[in-house]
């Protein structure tokens, strides 16, 4: 546990000094959600339909951003040879950068929502199930993409090939997380989806790190 | 434990390799008579539907092509698996030719959905539908499978690094599955895979039946086939291949 802390104060500490690149997911949601309803009708009441799932596929792409921040500059200066070979477990290490992922990238797109569910014109009321929704699916989404990132460390130019691999895999999520977000919308209990995301992230957080501890190894060797 | 001899010959790849080859014209004869049988059986012999007339009779085509296609990401996830843990390279070589022989299913089964779409449901394609959303990503999961093989160099690196996005994949295919049941839609719900008596009338049945051991047969006679090419060409430097490709019988 107490690994997991300092690979997480490191990596939180890394990115903060890299600040600009920390933030460059976080302004292309900006941009992005800023171009929909250019692209779309401005109209309160298309762009209110239309919302949901453009705050959800614009959240997918804009983590998907941070993915070279994962493992790429640890394969580079040699130190994520020194984590697999620590003997702290490689899963807890892995969970470590998931969170690091989650916190410096998710969590300030998450934050934002609200701001930009309402010039989409949202009802308030539909904030609470939304937020929660994403909050229970970005912990897989984050996971999703660490596998991605481990299966591209070895490559040169992973990048373009990444979002290939990840965005197929979470369609689950899209679809129960913008569902829940319509009942939200409507009104209605939205329980049901919740916790089928919950049930995703339980289970990517639980047998994902084997995977993307596999991968990794596979990758420096 | 002790395994029998013929379990630790499958690791060989000039036994694979003969194996595939006296397997590969039995198969191709089995699938072409299957395939023969069940056509005319399904499309000149079954009676036309009651609802859908003759247009219904894609079902002996359509639904077997789609089975076969999330066989053939099954098969080639376990092979994936095996070789990825017990590091055996002919596993690898199975994953790799049933990847583009699936990947041709997957979009033959869209195609051919879509041509049954348009004249029963009035559209080719309609975004809602799980099944179909379902099948596209599986060949979004073959194509990925494909790129992510083709960016790496080394090819023991390929076969170990897509071995585990091939695993993490068929978490899809039980998804493909049970999204008939979790959403309901467009779609018309199971009508043979489900455990009470099938819906489909038995003289209809049969030659369903006989298309799915056609394709799934057929399935298997590709993927041999391809099989052999890829082991020649994996054992390249070996002197049994040489001896192969130069006539002498190894």
């Amino acid at each position: 546990m107490s690994a997991f802390g300092a690979i997480v104060r490191r990596d939180v500490r890394v990115a903060m000094r890299r600040l600009s690149e920390a933030a460059n997911p976080l302004l292309f949601f900006l941009v992005v959600t800023t171009l929909f309803p250019l692209a779309l009708s401005p109209s309160a009441d298309e762009l209110r339909e239309v919302g949901v799932g453009v705050l959800w596929v614009s959240t997918l792409l804009s983590s998907l951003l941070a993915l070279d921040g994962l493992f790429r500059g640890d394969a580079d200066d040699g130190s994520l040879e020194q984590l697999l070979l620590s003997p702290v477990p490689i899963t807890v290490t892995v969970l470590a950068k998931i969170a690091v992922h989650w916190l410096m990238t998710i969590l300030p797109l998450i934050a934002l929502v609200p701001v930009l569910a309402l010039s989409y014109s949202m009802p308030v009321a539909a904030l609470p199930t939304m937020i929660g929704a994403l909050v229970l699916a970005t912990p897989t989404l984050s996971v999703l993409i660490a596998l991605g990132a481990a299966l591209t460390v070895s490559l040169r130019r992973g990048g373009t090939i990444v979002g290939l691999l990840v965005l197929p895999l979470t369609a689950p999520l899209l679809i129960f997380g913008t569902r829940a977000t319509d009942f939200g919308l409507h009104d209605e209990p939205a329980a049901g989806p919740l916790y089928l995301l919950a049930a995703f992230a339980a289970f990517a957080l639980a047998l994902g790190p084997l995977a993307i501890g596999a991968a990794l190894r596979v990758g420096v060797e | 434990m002790r395994l029998p001899r013929w379990f630790h010959l499958l690791g060989s790849p000039p036994f694979v390799y003969r194996l595939a080859g006296r397997l590969v014209p039995w198969l191709g004869a089995i699938a072409c008579v299957l395939l023969a049988v069940g056509a005319y059986w399904g499309l000149a012999l079954a009676p036309p539907d009651r609802v859908q007339g003759q247009v219904y009779r894609i079902i002996f085509l359509h639904p077997q092509v789609a089975y076969v296609s999330m066989m053939a990401y099954v098969v080639m996830a376990v092979s994936a698996g095996i070789g990825f843990i017990w590091r055996i390279k002919l596993a690898h070589a199975v994953a790799v030719t049933a990847a583009p022989i699936g990947t041709t299913f997957t979009a033959c089964a869209l195609a051919t959905g879509a041509i049954w779409g348009r004249p029963t449901w009035g559209t080719f394609w309609q975004w809602t539908d799980p099944r179909i959303m379902s099948e596209t990503l599986l060949l979004f999961l073959f194509l990925s499978y494909l790129a992510l093989r083709a960016a790496f160099e080394d090819r023991d690196k390929a076969d170990r690094v897509s071995a585990i996005l091939a695993v993490v994949g068929v978490v899809n295919v039980p998804i493909i599955h049970y999204s008939v049941i979790w959403w309901n839609s467009l779609h018309q719900g199971p009508s043979f895979m489900k455990l009470d008596k099938p819906s489909i009338a038995p003289e209809m049945l049969t030659p369903f039946l006989i298309m799915i051991a056609a394709f799934t047969v057929c399935f298997y006679w590709l993927l041999l086939n391809g099989l052999r090419g890829q082991i020649v060409e994996r054992e390249r430097d070996t002197r049994w291949v040489k001896q192969l490709v130069e006539g002498r019988e190894p």
